[in-house]
């Protein structure tokens, strides 16, 4: 991009792009601000004119409101845990030379392009079933009474079935980082009288440090979003309504347009927040 | 105290044998240096030495003490490596205390010894600096003050100089010299250049194909090379190989000669050739000769105020008590 001419050029072919993404982006945004500032109600009188702030006051002092940001919360932090610190054990194991390497690390890939549809109704029916499920089974056969997993432990379940989705990216993204990660420095490490663990804490964990912020980044934007493993597990019930389960209830059940709008755009909110406040530790590690 | 003793060493990987049976011994206190050409089996050799390779076959013994199935940290070695393996998530200071602060040595002690290594190394101007922040000469020396604070029985250099530019080689060539003075301590350098070795080595060991050519102070490799093979690697520009007839009349299948031990003269040499490329480099002049009968080129150092250029005819005469003499299989005679 060195001269004036190039540089408009450049600007012109980028233009059609950038204005679709924004497009893309502007339209579904400004509607749903429109939305949530009326009263909205498709099966009864459908749009009824201005409401002030009356949707957004609303949806937070609702009752259902802070116990589906705490579970939000809960289960993304749940999931960045279990996948983060069985990711990076995961990469370590892949990375070690050994028979049926190339199958393995597809077989370690697979679950990531199962439908998050399917794989929670996989989950549901075949393993968490507590009369036909396989730990049903596993339970009776160590004379326990099987668990409701979906019913008696559901956040958890939730918890784990997205985690066995998510396993996979973490994992391909920490396999890629530590396979960067120069053998002489561990060598060095080694002739400096580190221990394995020791090696593990002081060399590969930080070389891995920017890898695990973007994995952090990247799970959190979509895991703030997952519905589809609530939708067809547990509906929202016992305790696994989320925001987005939250929002999707208030349009789609409650027939209120107004108020599901009001309450996305509290959930854009929270996003950006998250967004910021991890882009801030990003760049913080992309620095050094 | 750091005497190496390797008895009988092999090393295969796989079906591949890189290094035949290998005896060596190096004293305390020598600075020994490993050359040979890309793939001789050097570097393999310092990696078994320092412990980061399993030896296939034999014993090493450092001080007098078997070390063959002791782990890298406890054989009481240090290793600088080529890529200098500097932490790059820790300041210098930092990564010179490392082995201290694994070896559990109490805070104290470990600034002591870090401002200890600094001083020596002059590394005090970027001491809370990151690896990523140093110059290649400046990673080097922390990479050597990492070595230096364990002080280890022995230093191990691979090839530590090969990622720096030219001038700040000799300069570091020099350093490395006079902390082997200073501190006395057995060093074993990596290198495949033959100039760094003959600077500085105590002793050089010439491999090929992991088999030990010629074990020897830097001018007796020059003066006697046992082979064609150590005769052609060891100096600079190469010596000149001659076989046929004019080896013949010397009773020998080859003989060698320098380059520095033809002179030229006026006529009546006893060879004669036209000069292709001249190299002036001022102080001397390196005329490549061709048409001489007795090899594609022939290598010839001259003064460096003479006027023969492309095309001219030479006339040389060989000194005649500088001709080596080598057999049909290459090893020297008398």
């Amino acid at each position: 991009m060195a001269t004036k001419a190039s540089r408009s050029a450049a600007r012109l072919m980028m233009a059609p792009a950038v204005i679709l993404l924004l497009g893309w982006m502007l339209v579904p945004l400004t509607m749903t601000l429109w939305f949530s500032f009326r009263t909205y109600l498709p099966l009864r009188g459908g749009d009824q004119g201005w409401t002030g702030f009356d949707n957004y006051v609303r949806f937070v002092t609702s009752s259902s409101f802070w116990p589906a940001v705490s579970t939000t919360l809960i289960i993304v932090t749940g999931v960045l845990a279990i996948t983060i610190a069985l990711g990076v054990l995961l990469a370590i194991l892949l990375d070690q030379p050994m028979w049926g390497q190339g199958v393995v690390r597809i077989l370690v890939i697979a679950p990531f392009f199962v439908m998050p549809t399917v794989s929670a109704l996989v989950w549901k029916n075949i393993f968490m079933d507590p009369t036909n499920g396989l730990f049903a089974h596993l339970w009776r056969f160590f004379g326990a009474d099987p668990v409701s997993w979906l019913s008696n432990a559901a956040t958890p379940s939730i918890i784990l079935i997205v985690s066995w989705q998510w396993l996979p990216f973490a994992t391909l993204i920490l396999l890629t980082a530590i396979q960067s990660l120069d053998s002489e420095q561990l060598e060095a490490a080694e002739m400096d009288g580190a221990s394995p663990l020791a090696r593990f804490f002081y060399i590969t964990l930080p070389h891995l440090s920017r890898a695990i912020t973007i994995v952090l980044l990247i799970q959190t934007i979509f895991l703030l979003a997952i519905f589809a493993e609530i939708f067809v597990t547990t509906g929202g019930a016992f305790g696994t309504r989320t925001l987005s389960y939250l929002i999707f209830q208030r349009v789609l059940e409650s027939q209120n347009i107004g108020l599901g709008s009001a309450g996305g755009v509290y959930a854009i909110i929270l996003a950006n927040i998250v967004a910021i406040f991890l882009m801030r530790i990003v760049g913080k590690n992309l620095d050094t | 105290m750091g005497q190496i003793e390797l008895k009988q060493v092999t090393k295969s990987f796989g079906d591949v044998q890189v290094i035949p049976p290998l005896d060596l011994t190096i004293k305390d206190g020598e600075f020994t240096v490993f050359v040979g050409p890309s793939g001789c089996g050097k570097s393999t050799l310092l990696r078994l030495i320092a412990g980061l390779e399993d030896i296939t076959t034999g014993h090493i013994e450092i001080d007098g003490q078997d070390a063959t199935d002791v782990v890298p940290a406890r054989r009481g070695l240090a290793m600088v490596f080529q890529s200098y393996a500097l932490y790059p998530h820790m300041t210098v200071r930092k990564n010179i205390a490392f082995p201290l602060k694994m070896a559990k040595m109490d805070q104290a002690e470990i600034d002591r010894r870090v401002d200890a290594a600094a001083q020596v190394l002059n590394l005090a101007d970027y001491i809370d600096r990151r690896p990523g922040q140093l110059s290649g000469g400046q990673r080097q020396r922390v990479a050597i003050g990492r070595a230096i604070v364990r002080e280890p029985a022995a230093f191990l250099f691979d090839e530590p100089l090969s990622n720096l530019d030219a001038a700040l080689r000799v300069g570091m060539r020099m350093e490395i010299s006079e902390l082997h003075k200073k501190l006395a301590t057995t060093m074993i350098y990596v290198t495949h250049d033959q100039v760094e070795a003959m600077t500085m080595a105590d002793k050089i060991v010439v491999l090929q194909a992991g088999v030990i050519e010629q074990v020897g102070s830097p001018l007796e490799l020059y003066r006697t090379p046992r082979n064609t093979f150590v005769a052609g690697f060891i100096g600079s520009p190469k010596m000149n190989l001659i076989t046929g007839e004019e080896a013949a009349k010397h009773d020998a299948h080859t003989i060698g000669i320098r380059p520095e031990h033809i002179d030229v003269v006026e006529s009546e040499g006893t060879w004669q050739g036209t000069v292709g490329v001249a190299e002036h480099l001022g102080s001397d002049t390196f005329f490549h000769i061709h048409n001489t009968g007795l090899a594609d080129t022939l290598t010839v150092r001259a003064i460096g105020d003479i006027s023969l250029t492309h095309g001219d005819t030479i006339h040389l005469s060989p000194r005649a008590d500088e001709i080596h003499r080598f057999d049909a299989a290459g090893l020297r005679i008398g």
